[in-house]
């Protein structure tokens, strides 16, 4: 909890910034929690009904359906809650639900 | 043809009995290789041959007059597979400047010239180049600016961007700038430097001008250059983010960073003209004074007009006037140290520009001197004079005749006219 | 030929947590291309703009692969020096991995002030593959017209007002541009219909010299749309034939989707608050201009693609 955010970490003194703003960590964003975006809902996903076509997944443009070899779901940290997903689902296996 | 000479002696001592000297001085005795071959060759040739050497892998660039001769030559290496280097002909200045800061963050060593509207049309990339701390060496035929048009020899192109964050250097004839450019590529990839070079030669007085060259074998020149080790580049085993978008919080530290990096560039030049010199017996400096000892009165200048302030300086000795004439090699960073040590003991300084800071008090590097000489609290009386603007000759009695000015500036303690545009048409 | 998603590569060269909007189609469309890998590395060269911008917000780099940006305008001639200094790395066996070099922008950076930096690499063939995502106006800045706005589209510099009624003058064709420098491979895609999208990527990368993609990236926000139907737009776009699915190899245009019953114009543009003063009834002559300008380009790439009348 008090971990320091990989943005604090860096206001370093100038000496040792790393030289011309290159930025060394590769998916650094990772970190940021974009899920805080999300006002009011969150798609759900029903794997009943879920056919593992990975509309849901490719679709998304914040790489927040984790797609394994079994099923889909839901990358809560940083989904924006923009409802693509449920709306482009063929089988309406996801329901953008109220939070 | 080259022409192949061997000589004996490259610095002879100028009589009257004034040598020129290095600041910080380095002494006589320097030692000649006796078999360096010498040519004839013109200043954008030169630069051609010493890029050539230098084992460039990506030379991006665009035709602009004076500098044409250099891509020229260089497409001419290419063609005949005497170098082994990826030329783009661009499609503008702006796309070679872009395209070298693509290469050079790979990791390769990456030259490029320009002179004039082209330097003025990369201007946003040349701060791209060194935010990204990209140890790019540019040749920069000095050349006036538009409007009006004209294509002839004057330093506003480099001052419009001086503040760039590039370390900029003036060269004096076609030995400098052959043996600076490269020089400038190892002061680039210092690794306390990191920064892109320009290398700035006269337009059409030195880029066009045939004058002796003593020239390296390209073994030396590869063995001195080396391979550029970048420690930060594009490489997918180790994925690393360029151009950042860093806000308030950060830009401050990134660009301090910079500024220390330009400074580093003083004693990284330092290093490596020692370096060269024990190659080539060739020592340069940061400032090269001349007959400045027990001088009264001094012109400062850049570039090619140091010359023919040598000779301007030698004609007033003659009648016994104590006069002498200083040069910049180095132009950013400032060499403030140096600057002081040669000016010490003047009673006043004719500062030559050539350029023109419109609605400033002073010029360029007047202006630059100025501050240097207040901070130090020097009460040398500083003038400007404006000379060899749009390619307007410097002639040796013009500059004998602001050096009149400046002993009776520094006889009477008063200036007649802080800044002269010297022989306008009135 | 096409590829399926199943094959895709789990892999996401493009990290979550970018500051990109709720169902940005730009977002998709870097995802979806890095998605297109063929075994090699690839190294991004991007202009200034909307991706740009909010995936590389100091240190948060969205980035997992090498990363380049440096200008607005040159994202062709950065990638043009990415390249020769690979190809002359790999000559000098400096490095033993040969890459693929994408230079992405967006359409402001692309069809006007990237155009002579896109122009310049395209004809000395680099081989690179140019990735044009195109949400139709200066997206980033706050929605300012583009030359890729198409005619009617309301934008903060093309405002629908009471005299003039948006953008005015044609969307450049950005395939006719990348077909008058002799480019072996170039197409169009929507983020609408990936499977299509990636297959072109890779041909694309596949190609060896220069390739453009020129893909529709809806913006939510500056479309006024809601964030959910980015997709449904960008289908809807092809199934209007606003925006036709087709690629021209060496020379050759064939034409990926058929549109045996195009959907009327209003479809789409009735999800877009851009558009929204269309639908009025005071502006149906612009509407039917619009149309007939639709109807026409349409028929033009039928025969280009050799489809004749339809």
């Amino acid at each position: 909890m008090s971990e320091k955010s990989l943005g604090e970490k860096m206001k370093l003194p100038w000496r040792d910034m790393p030289p011309g703003g290159v930025m060394t960590v590769p998916g650094a964003s990772a970190e940021y929690r974009t899920g805080d975006w999300r006002i009011q809902r969150k798609p759900v996903i029903n794997h009943q009904k879920c056919v593992m076509c990975l509309m849901c997944w490719i679709f998304c443009p914040d790489v927040s359906i984790l797609r394994t070899d079994k099923t889909v779901e839901v990358d809560y940290y940083h989904c924006k809650g923009c409802g693509v997903c449920a709306n482009e689902c063929p089988v309406k296996a996801i329901d953008m639900v109220e939070e | 043809m080259p022409i192949t000479v061997v000589r004996r002696e490259f610095y002879t001592p100028k009589a009257p009995p004034f040598a020129p000297k290095m600041m910080p001085y380095k002494g006589e005795g320097m030692t000649v290789d006796q078999s360096q071959e010498v040519v004839g060759n013109t200043g954008d040739e030169a630069i051609a041959l010493a890029a050539k050497q230098s084992r460039v892998a990506v030379v991006p660039a665009y035709p602009i007059t004076p500098q044409t001769i250099i891509v020229e030559r260089f497409s001419e290496y290419i063609a005949n597979g005497e170098v082994d280097t990826e030329f783009i002909c661009v499609e503008s200045e702006h796309s070679a400047l872009s395209a070298c800061i693509g290469s050079s963050v790979c990791g390769v060593r990456v030259f490029t010239a320009t002179a004039s509207q082209g330097l003025a049309l990369m201007h946003e990339a040349l701060f791209a180049a060194s935010g990204l701390r990209c140890p790019i060496v540019m040749a920069v035929a000095n050349r006036a600016l538009s409007a009006p048009i004209n294509i002839h020899g004057d330093h506003s192109d480099m001052m419009a961007s001086r503040d760039c964050g590039w370390v900029q250097i003036f060269v004096e004839n076609v030995q400098e700038a052959y043996d600076w450019t490269i020089m400038a590529f190892k002061i680039a990839e210092d690794a306390n430097v990191e920064l892109p070079v320009t290398v700035n030669i006269d337009g059409f007085t030195l880029t066009h001008c045939m004058m002796d060259l003593q020239v390296l074998k390209d073994e030396e020149v590869a063995k001195f250059v080396g391979t550029r080790k970048a420690e930060l580049k594009l490489d997918p085993r180790k994925p690393i983010s360029y151009g950042s978008l860093a806000l308030p919080e950060y830009y401050l530290e990134i660009k301090r960073q910079q500024v220390e990096a330009l400074e580093n560039a003083h004693p990284a030049t330092e290093k490596v003209l020692d370096e060269y010199a024990s190659m080539t017996g060739r020592r340069y400096g940061l400032v090269e004074t001349y007959a400045t000892e027990d001088a009264e009165a001094a012109i400062l200048c850049l570039g090619s007009a140091a010359g023919t302030a040598r000779e301007a300086v030698d004609r007033l000795r003659q009648q016994g006037k104590k006069v002498g004439s200083i040069k910049l090699w180095l132009y950013r960073p400032l060499p403030v140290e140096e600057l002081l040590c040669a000016t010490e003991g003047l009673k006043s300084l004719v500062v030559l520009d050539r350029s023109i800071s419109f609605g400033a008090p002073f010029n360029p590097v007047c202006s630059d001197v100025t501050v240097v000489l207040h901070q130090a609290g020097r009460d040398t009386k500083v003038m400007n004079a404006v000379m060899g603007i749009g390619g307007r000759d410097i002639s040796v009695q013009d500059l004998a005749g602001e050096l009149d000015k400046a002993l009776e500036a520094a006889r009477t303690g008063e200036v007649q006219a802080p800044v002269t545009y010297v022989g306008v048409r009135e | 030929m096409v590829v399926s998603l199943k094959e895709l590569t789990l892999e996401e060269g493009f990290a979550p947590g970018h500051r990109l909007c709720p169902g940005c189609g730009p977002a998709m469309a870097t995802r979806m291309a890095l998605k297109a890998e063929r075994g090699r590395p690839i190294i991004v060269s991007n202009a200034t703009g909307c991706v740009e911008v909010s995936s590389t917000l100091f240190p948060y780099t969205a980035w997992r692969i090498p990363y380049v940006h440096s200008l607005f305008e040159n994202a062709a001639a950065t990638a043009s020096g990415v390249e020769a200094a690979y190809k002359w790395m790999l000559r000098n066996k400096e490095t033993d991995q040969p890459v693929d070099v994408i230079a992405l922008g967006g359409d402001g950076g692309t069809f006007d002030i990237g155009l002579q930096a896109l122009s310049g690499a395209l004809e000395r063939r680099h081989d690179f593959l140019y990735i044009c995502y195109d949400n139709e106006a200066y997206m980033n800045t706050g929605i300012q017209r583009s030359g890729a706005t198409p005619r009617g589209a309301s934008t903060t510099t093309s405002p629908a007002g009471t005299v003039i009624p948006g953008k005015r003058g044609p969307k450049k064709d950005l395939i006719a541009i990348a077909m008058g420098h002799h480019i072996d491979y170039a197409a169009t895609a929507t983020v609408g219909f990936p499977n299509d999208y990636i297959t072109k990527v890779r041909k694309a990368l596949e190609v060896d010299g220069p390739a453009v993609v020129h893909v529709l990236a809806p913006c939510p926000l500056g479309w006024r749309a809601n964030p959910r139907d980015t997709v449904r737009l960008a289908k809807l776009a092809v199934q209007t034939t606003i925006w036709p699915l087709y690629e021209v190899e060496k020379g050759e245009y064939k034409l990926n989707m058929k549109i045996a019953q195009p959907a009327p114009i209003e479809e789409y543009m009735k999800l877009q608050g851009r558009f929204g003063h269309l639908m009025n009834p005071n502006r149906k002559d612009e509407l039917e201009a619009i149309r007939q300008d639709v109807q026409a380009n349409w028929q033009r790439i039928l025969r280009l693609c050799g489809q004749g009348q339809a």
